[in-house]
């Protein structure tokens, strides 16, 4: 497999124990509906793997918006590479449910989308160019670049929106049930791919997902949200290193442990 | 596919056997009428593309299509847009837009000429004034339906407004704002014959009343047949346009 051709190091890198993000005590309403989540306190270190399970509803998608600097909390602050979060951090990066690729655009514009908007770090055009062929040839798409997204398919086109993501060399990479639209057999292969780009990216990834078995294949800890308004009510580390699919009896007791909090936990 | 190309053309044969038929009947009532045949219209028509005057009709007819069509591009655009983001604007606006739109856009023309002046002005309002409507209403379907997480992406990208607008609204919107123009396109190609009847010496639709008026039956409906097949072509191409900018 290649390496990125350009390694994510335009900041200081820092010890990979320090917190990419910090969140201390955040809560949010929507107005006039009342309160989503409160106290809730988490922290992401770096390059680790963390997701974030819970019943449907539970204010997951939401949380998930304020920690990416899209919507702002009523309390608490969010801390992102040891500096407060105002609006969403160039060195974090978004997957949907939804590829919600640019029909307009191919896909090599795809992957390449932002980033020379003005308030993006400064790059050149052949650097910029260098960043998504790596991250096109990372998610397995290399040949496609001039098809535009009508021609892919629902798999490929999540693959492209992967490599949007992986293109602007994130810190963190938020990720919003990026698999739960897709086929078994197309989620086991994006769920294996992912660990495998993240780590090659030295990315964080905040995985929010109500599969439990996504959760396990995938992440380095597991958070529990849920109640009403939600909190952050348990949390376990998976300590197993990759793939994890070829030994899922490791994880039968952690799975039984987290399905019995699940289901009291809404 | 073979189907495909054979069942047209035995339509069209079988509206030219009508036509001819129609023709052949009508002069047992009028002899005069014989010049409305198939044989004569096509032969009026052979001498017409070997001419200049019809092609300078038709380029100044086209011409003003063009002008409408920005007229009404530059208006129905940004009120799309704003009808789409602002439901205040929306709420105040669509029971006027839905009012004027159902007014033949020819009604107009005793107005349009008092205020503009005969000329090409009546017709450009008028043309303008029938496309606006399509262009407008799809547009602010267009902005209704943009796919939220594209905004999404802009912000989570630090996108400035002109960004936003530049890159993702306006994008995002245009394969509605191409429906309209198609929609648009059919529109005043038809407002445009009778548009041209009044207050203007040259066009398709001055054409055909200067052909009665020269009792030059043939090249009436010659002038019918070439309306008929640049209205075609022109559907045809927004039609490709369209195809082309959703790679589909
Ligand atoms: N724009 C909004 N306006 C008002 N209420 C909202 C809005 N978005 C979400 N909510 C409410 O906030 C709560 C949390 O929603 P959220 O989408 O964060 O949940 P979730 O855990 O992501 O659910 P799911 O697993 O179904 O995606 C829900 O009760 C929802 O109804
Ligand atoms: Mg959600």
């Amino acid at each position: 497999m290649n390496a990125p051709a350009v390694a994510p190091s335009a900041l200081a890198p820092a010890p990979a124990s320090e917190a990419v993000l910090a969140a201390r005590d955040l809560s949010f309403a929507h107005p006039g509906i009342g309160t989503v989540f409160e106290g809730v306190s988490l922290r992401i270190r770096r390059r680790e793997i963390v997701a974030l399970l819970g019943s449907s509803g539970c204010g997951k998608s939401t949380l998930l918006r304020v920690l990416a600097g899209l919507a702002q909390p009523a309390r608490g602050e969010v801390r992102f590479l040891d500096a407060p979060l105002a609006e969403p951090h160039p060195r974090s990066a978004l997957v949907f449910q939804q590829p919600s690729l640019l029909p307009w655009l191919t896909l090599a514009d795809n992957v390449g989308f932002g980033l020379d908007f003005a308030h993006q770090p400064r790059s050149d055009g052949a650097a910029r160019r260098a960043r998504v062929a790596a991250a096109i040839e990372a998610v397995g798409l290399a040949g496609r670049e001039a098809a535009y997204p009508a021609q892919l398919s629902g798999g490929m086109a999540q693959r492209a929106a992967l490599a949007r993501a992986l293109a602007r060399e994130p810190e963190l990479l938020f990720a919003d049930e990026p698999f739960s639209a897709l086929d078994a057999i197309t989620r086991a292969e994006m769920q294996a791919l992912l660990v495998d780009v993240v780590h090659r990216w030295h990315s964080a990834v905040l995985l929010v997902t109500h599969d439990i078995d996504e959760a396990l294949l995938v992440a380095d800890r597991i958070l529990l949200m849920g109640g009403s308004p939600g909190r952050v009510l348990r949390e376990w580390t998976v300590d197993m290193p990759h793939p994890r699919d070829e030994h899922p009896e490791a994880l039968t007791a952690l799975r039984l442990a987290i399905l019995g909090a699940l289901r009291h936990s809404s | 596919m073979v189907l495909n190309l054979v069942l047209p053309l035995a339509g069209l044969l079988a509206a030219a056997l009508l036509w001819a038929a129609g023709a052949g009947w009508l002069a047992g009532v009028t002899p005069v009428a014989s010049a409305f045949a198939p044989v004569p219209t096509g032969e009026a028509l052979l001498q017409l593309v070997q001419g200049r005057d019809l092609w300078e009709h038709i380029w100044l007819s086209l011409q003003r299509v063009a002008v409408g069509l920005v007229i009404a591009l530059v208006l129905g655009v940004p009120l799309g847009v704003l009808t789409g983001l602002s439901a205040w604007f929306s709420k105040a606006t669509t029971p006027l837009f839905q009012f004027a739109r159902m007014i033949s856009p020819l009604s107009w023309m005793p107005i349009a000429v008092m205020v503009l002046g005969v000329g090409d002005a009546p017709v450009y309002f008028l043309l303008a004034f029938a496309a606006v409507w399509p262009i407008l209403l799809n547009t602010a379907a267009g902005v209704a339906q943009l796919d939220p997480n594209w905004l999404l992406l802009a912000r989570s990208l630090s996108a400035t407004r002109r960004e936003t607008i530049l890159r993702v609204i306006l994008p995002g919107i245009t394969a509605h704002i191409l429906t309209g123009v198609r929609l648009a396109i059919g529109i005043i190609w038809i407002v445009l014959v009778p548009a041209e009847m009044l207050g203007v010496s040259a066009g398709l639709g001055y054409f055909i009343l200067d052909a009665r008026d020269r009792l030059a039956y043939s090249d009436l409906m010659a002038a019918i047949l070439v309306i008929g097949v640049l209205g075609y072509l022109l559907d045809h191409a927004a039609r490709s346009l369209h195809r082309r900018w959703l790679h589909t």
